[in-house]
């Protein structure tokens, strides 16, 4: 039976009870300080976009682990107006920060693993994993 | 990459430990080095703050647990300086990939649009080309007719880079399938005007002189279209005169007229040809007169006229600081006997 544990993302505030949940277990299963903090990061950004652009959603949170690995994933889930070209939002410099290294391309960069399915009207689902090295 | 973290954090302590007995700039020195190897390893800023405090905890494993935390603190603030200079690196790479396929695009153009020099009896050529950026968007092409005449094309795009450069093909393309007897120089401006007009894009725009010299009867007919006047250089009277002519640019309307005009060329007079990367060469903010050009040009008349050109273009070079601002082209025909 895997843990698993969810934060739902309704105002900005929940931003921050995310990050921190995502950083206790991270904790918890031996990331380093460098990697909680990336990941802390991660979270951030996957839960302000939700916050941001979808209302509201969730952020659910898995340690993965099995013979050859452990790892924390982080599943950022909403039924918002979805992303209309996955590419273009992928590409460096796209943000609305502006180049500033942060937003999708910055939670790939952050993590090992990342996963993004989005369909226009139906939602956004965003798939992460870091693991522990 | 975790072995590099693992050395590098101990050389970080070790030098660390020293700086903090000695305070020498020795160590300064060195962890300035290390600094730069960091960058090479693209070790972030955020693993440097890492390193640091691990060095902390092992030199001082007393310290105070408020400048611990404060350090944790630090490192969360370098996060986003980490993916910033991972950002910044992507770019770069990408930034060298387009070069280098611009400079084979560059390479392909030469090729394609190579034209060479004719070795003609009593006439010395001297042509230079020069691009500001990697592409080419001035074109120069040399015609050798059956009846001994030499066609000279020259044609400028408005407008630089690879658009230019892609336009400048098309214009080669359509004047090598012209068939020998339409060569004069009103027909095949006619007739690349509608080309022109046909197959580009109304926002660019292509200048074009075109002569022919019949070494036979030394004369030379030419028509331009909208092209930067070029200059007869008359040796007896040593006096520069711009060569006048009336011809709206390609492309326009596809039925201007092109009007063709004829000069008679003695011993020793020089016709010019030219684009405005020349006669607008800058020194500094002001744009230099058109005779600063033909002054320089004399004073280099002595020479050869291929070292003629290269001199002049050495001269505009230097002028504008080593950085042209548009494509360069300049060619000189001297009749030698
Ligand atoms: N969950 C989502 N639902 C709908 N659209 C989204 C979602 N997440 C991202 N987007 C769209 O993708 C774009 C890019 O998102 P990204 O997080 O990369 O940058 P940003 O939010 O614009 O700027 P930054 O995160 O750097 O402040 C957003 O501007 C938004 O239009
Ligand atoms: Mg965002």
């Amino acid at each position: 039976m895997k843990p698993q544990s969810c934060v739902n993302i309704n105002k900005e505030w929940d931003i921050v009870g995310a990050r921190q949940l995502g950083r206790d277990i991270a904790k918890k299963i031996g990331f380093g300080t460098v990697d909680q903090a990336r990941i802390a990061t991660a979270i951030s950004e996957l839960a302000r976009n939700i916050y941001l652009y979808a209302d509201h959603g969730q952020i659910c949170f898995e340690i993965i682990d099995n013979m050859e690995h452990k790892g924390i994933c982080m599943v950022a889930i909403d039924v918002g107006p979805g992303i209309e070209d996955i590419g273009q939002v992928m590409e460096d410099g796209y943000s609305t920060s502006g180049g500033l290294g942060a937003g999708l391309p910055g939670v790939k960069r952050l993590m090992d693993e990342f996963d993004l399915q989005s369909e226009v009207e139906k939602g956004t689902r965003v798939k992460a994993i870091k693991w522990v090295r | 990459m975790d072995d590099i973290l693992k050395l590098d954090a101990e050389t970080y302590k070790e030098l660390m430990k020293r700086y903090m007995e000695t305070r020498d700039e020795q160590s300064l020195y060195e962890v300035e080095q290390a600094s730069k190897s960091f960058i090479q390893n693209n070790i972030l800023p955020d693993e440097i703050v890492n390193m640091h405090i691990q060095a902390l905890e092992e030199l001082y494993p007393s310290l105070s647990e408020d400048i611990q935390y404060s350090m944790n603190f630090l490192l969360e603030a370098m996060i986003a300086y980490g993916i910033a200079h991972q950002e910044y690196q992507t770019l770069r790479e990408k930034q060298s990939e387009l070069k280098s396929e611009i400079s084979v695009a560059a390479s392909m153009q030469e090729t394609l649009l190579g034209t060479t020099k004719p070795d003609i009896e009593g006439i010395d050529i001297g042509i230079i080309s020069v691009p500001a950026h990697q592409m080419n968007g001035d074109y120069h092409h040399f015609i050798k007719g059956r009846d001994g005449s030499l066609g000279i094309a020259m044609a400028d795009v408005i407008g630089k880079g690879i658009p230019a450069a892609l336009c400048m093909s098309m214009i080669k393309y359509s004047m090598d399938s012209y068939p020998e007897d339409v060569m004069s120089p009103k027909a095949i401006l006619n007739s690349l005007n509608r080309v022109v007009e046909r197959n580009v894009d109304p926002s660019m725009f292509i200048t074009m002189f075109y002569a022919q010299y019949l070494p036979s009867e030394h004369k030379l007919r030419y028509a331009s279209a909208g092209h930067e006047p070029g200059y007869y250089y008359n040796a007896a009277n040593d006096t520069f005169e711009e060569i006048e002519t009336k011809g709206l640019v390609l492309g326009v309307t596809p039925d201007t007229a092109y009007p063709e005009y004829e000069m008679d060329i003695n011993k020793d007079d020089m016709v010019i040809m030219l684009t405005d990367g020349v006669t607008e060469c800058r020194d500094g903010d002001r744009f230099i007169e058109s005779e600063e050009v033909l002054e320089v040009i004399r004073y280099y008349a002595h020479l050869p006229a291929q070292e003629m050109v290269n001199q002049v273009f050495k001269h505009f070079e230097r002028l504008q600081e080593f950085e042209l601002r548009d494509d360069f082209t300049l060619l000189i025909i001297r009749r030698e006997v």
